[in-house]
């Protein structure tokens, strides 16, 4: 059960080697934090280090387009760990070669967009069951807008987007919180070699501003914050205005 | 019964769950003959009484909360021994209407009539009386519980003292309270015999309350915690006794004509929605005017309600901390350990966080509750808004100076410990978990507080 201040003291990571995501859980960590669960895909090289010594962490190991077991792990994972009270859907690919290919790029969908329609739905199931929790979904401004160049990931990203929205929506007045994150450019091993986009940030960044939202109870946290107002104006800027942006 | 699926929090307003509430009295309850009807979750159950605990221990998420109604005929006063049987869905606000004005008190009182007398023993409450009289597990001669496996067992302390030793201070997890016996205190006059002293800092408050709190059945010190430096702990003291008929005429000869007369006003709440209107501003300005506004010594006549109550003339006050809510802190460290309460003072006098209530008491002797608070040595109490930035390394810290010191935290008012600190705080924690799983089992009872601090 989190606590009056919002320290949460267990915390699932759905793609537990995200370097976002480590970053959330470090920010998030406190003496009342008890445990940490990483589900990612190769959990023996999961590091396991880094979070302070109040909890234990250990790594397990999920798919994310394993549909057909999400919600055999998320009710495994709640009954050998107790409530959950944060789980973090932090998996993601970028896929920056899927355009020229399409069933790479249908995979990447899988991932980005099927992998979070199940798990999402399977972790709201099991939250509903214990009457509270928070679902924290990393969405991305790149789903609000898409850009020529990563249409792809954007819209995968978009369909994330929209079904966290409306998950959170469904979820009303179940005791269950979900969060929309929508960071822009992060400086993070999926962008590693890449050219950075204005308004570039931290994992720790983004961090920062999830407990924030967390303390403040909202449904969507955008980093940085100013990014609300940019892509509330270039969401209707003409298309050849957007095109030029992005090249 | 009536059940519905909704959302409860504790008085603090802070991490709320959606639970089954189902409102139903004993009678309806043991009338079941199983509980597992009303567990079809598998979450359990958890007793409820006004709810006016600051946290998590009356809200089972997922699960079923019972919401106890009292059932007709609630009251039974036995004068000759001065006890009362009554409905453990009782407030004290209806039980005090009852007795008051045929010459009774309640041997312990809260800040707040609003609690069920369930709930007083759940928690073993303290009063201002404490250092006199004890807990009010102190005053409890039996109780009728409904156990896990649906069965009804009435006990006292030496029918079945390890039941009933987990049970006062329990906080409703060996089973649910339906009747309960106590005993009353005689009293002349619905008055009290007050003394308020503006106390300069905290040296002098240690000092007065050492050597004068015997010469009052009440004591309680108000701590001023935007003052700091040399006026670090500053603070009203506020001690009294029951008035008799004999003073009252002499203080105050109108009142003493209907002497008993009971009937404190029911002022409407405060609307909920409100933003956080305890800010730091309106919190300083409050202090100085409260103790400004205590002459530097005043002695004097006061109601039983403003005296005990004061806090019960705004309804809902605790909406006025806004949508974050907030909690409250209280701890107890023993006698020798003033420069650990120094330290605490002034962390968080320093730390601006403005707390509106500081209230510091001294401790009698322990009821022999296997996890009740009380233990003798001073305890403190803090509001703090729960928004507050800073919250966390705060706390953080004053935990450590309470268990380096030997003391501990309050359950009825948590709503933010971890697992470790209570261990620290209750040794005799395993002691009660043994007994707890010998009348439950199967974890039958369960709460929020009991999942986050590993009670169950
Ligand atoms: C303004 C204010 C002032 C206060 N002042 C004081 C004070 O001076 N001293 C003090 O000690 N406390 C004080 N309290 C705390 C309060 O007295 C306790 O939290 C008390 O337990 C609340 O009673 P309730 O009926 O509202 O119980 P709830 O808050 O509904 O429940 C509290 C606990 O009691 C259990 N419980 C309730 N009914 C039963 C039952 N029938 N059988 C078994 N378990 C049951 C619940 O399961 C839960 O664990 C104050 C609270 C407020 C809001
Ligand atoms: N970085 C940015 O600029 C940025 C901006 C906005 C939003 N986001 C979003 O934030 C989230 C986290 O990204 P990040 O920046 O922290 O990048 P990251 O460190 O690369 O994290 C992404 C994680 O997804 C995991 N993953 C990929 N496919 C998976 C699958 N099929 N099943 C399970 N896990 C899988 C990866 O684990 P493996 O070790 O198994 O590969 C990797 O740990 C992503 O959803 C991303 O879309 C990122």
């Amino acid at each position: 059960m989190i606590n009056a201040i919002h320290q949460p003291q267990t915390i699932l990571v759905l793609g537990g080697t995200s370097d976002i995501a480590r970053a959330i859980v470090r920010e998030l960590e406190s003496p009342a934090l008890q445990q940490v669960i990483l589900a990612c895909r190769r959990p023996s090289e999961a590091d396991l280090g880094g979070f302070g010594d109040h909890s234990s962490v250990v790594a397990v190991e999920f798919d994310a387009t394993d549909f057909e077991n999400h919600t055999q792990f998320i009710d495994g994972v709640a009954s050998k760990y107790g409530d959950l009270d944060i789980v973090i859907q932090a998996f993601g690919q970028l896929g920056t070669e899927a355009r020229d290919d399409p069933a790479s790029a249908a995979r990447l969908a899988s991932v980005n967009y099927g992998g979070a329609v199940s798990s999402g739905l399977a972790v709201a199931e099991c939250l509903k069951k214990q009457g509270h929790g928070t679902l924290i979904v990393l969405s991305s401004v790149a789903g609000i807008r898409t850009r020529p160049s990563n249409f792809i990931y954007g819209s995968s990203k978009a369909g994330q987007d929209a079904f966290a929205t409306g998950l959170g929506h469904a979820l009303h007045g179940t005791g269950v919180n979900v969060m929309t994150v929508r960071p822009g450019f992060v400086r993070s091993s999926m962008t590693t070699g890449l050219d950075e986009a204005p308004f570039s940030v931290d994992p720790e960044d983004v961090a920062v501003a999830v407990a924030k939202g967390l303390q403040r109870g909202s449904d969507v946290v955008w980093v940085p914050g100013l990014l609300r107002m940019v892509f509330g104006l270039l969401r209707y800027a003409p298309g050849f205005v957007w095109r030029k942006l992005d090249s | 019964m009536k059940t519905e699926t909704i959302e409860l929090a504790g008085w603090g307003g802070t991490a709320p769950s959606v639970a089954s509430v189902v409102d139903v009295t004993a009678d309806e309850l043991t009338s079941e003959g199983s509980l597992t009807a009303l567990d079809p979750h598998g979450r359990g159950l958890i007793a409820r009484g006004l709810g006016r605990s600051y946290g998590d221990p009356a809200q089972n998420g997922g699960g079923t909360v019972l919401r106890l109604q009292p059932g007709a005929n609630p009251i039974h006063l036995d004068p000759a021994t001065g006890t009362v049987t009554v409905d453990a869905a009782l407030s004290l606000d209806t039980l005090l209407r009852e007795i008051v004005p045929q010459g009774w008190f309640i041997p312990v009182t809260p800040g707040t009539r609003f609690v069920t007398v369930g709930g007083a023993v759940a928690s073993d409450i303290h009063g201002k009386n404490h250092h006199a009289d004890g807990s009010f597990g102190a005053h409890v001669e039996r109780l009728t519980m409904l156990l896990a496996d649906g069965s009804q067992r009435t006990i006292t302390p030496t029918s079945d003292p390890d039941l009933w030793w987990a049970t006062i201070g329990g906080m409703g997890l060996t089973g649910l309270i339906t009747e309960a016996t106590f005993r009353l205190i005689p009293i002349e006059t619905v008055h009290c015999l007050v003394d308020n002293e503006r106390i300069p800092n905290l040296d002098t408050l240690i000092e007065k309350m050492i050597t004068g709190d015997h010469r009052y059945r009440y004591s309680v010190a108000w701590i001023d915690l935007v003052a700091t430096g040399a006026s670090l702990g500053r603070a009203v003291l506020s001690r009294g006794n029951h008035a008799t008929l004999n003073e009252l005429r002499s203080y105050v000869p109108k009142a003493a004509e209907n002497p008993l007369v009971f009937d404190p006003p029911v002022f409407p709440d405060v609307p909920s929605g409100m933003p956080n209107v305890l800010n730091r501003t309106a919190v300083r300005a409050f202090n100085e005017f409260w103790y400004r506004k205590t002459p530097r010594e005043h002695h004097g006549t006061e109601s039983l309600s403003a005296f005990f109550h004061p806090l019960d003339m705004v309804g809902q006050w605790n909406r006025l901390y806004g949508r974050h809510g907030f909690l409250q802190y209280q701890l107890v460290v023993p006698f020798e350990a003033v420069e650990t309460l120094r330290t605490i003072i002034s962390k968080v006098s320093e730390a601006g966080h403005a707390s509106f209530l500081a209230v510091l008491k001294r401790f009698g002797a322990e009821s022999g509750g296997l996890l009740s608070f009380p233990t003798p040595g001073w305890t403190l109490t803090l509001d703090l808004p729960a928004g507050a930035a800073g919250l966390g390394p705060l706390l953080a810290a004053c935990d450590d100076l309470v268990l380096g010191a030997g003391g501990r935290h309050y359950l009825a008012k948590d709503a933010y410990a971890s697992p470790a600190i209570i261990r620290a705080g209750y040794p005799r924690l395993d002691e009660w978990k043994a007994i707890r799983s010998s009348v439950d089992p199967e974890g039958m009872w369960a709460s929020d507080m009991a999942r986050r601090l590993d009670l169950i």
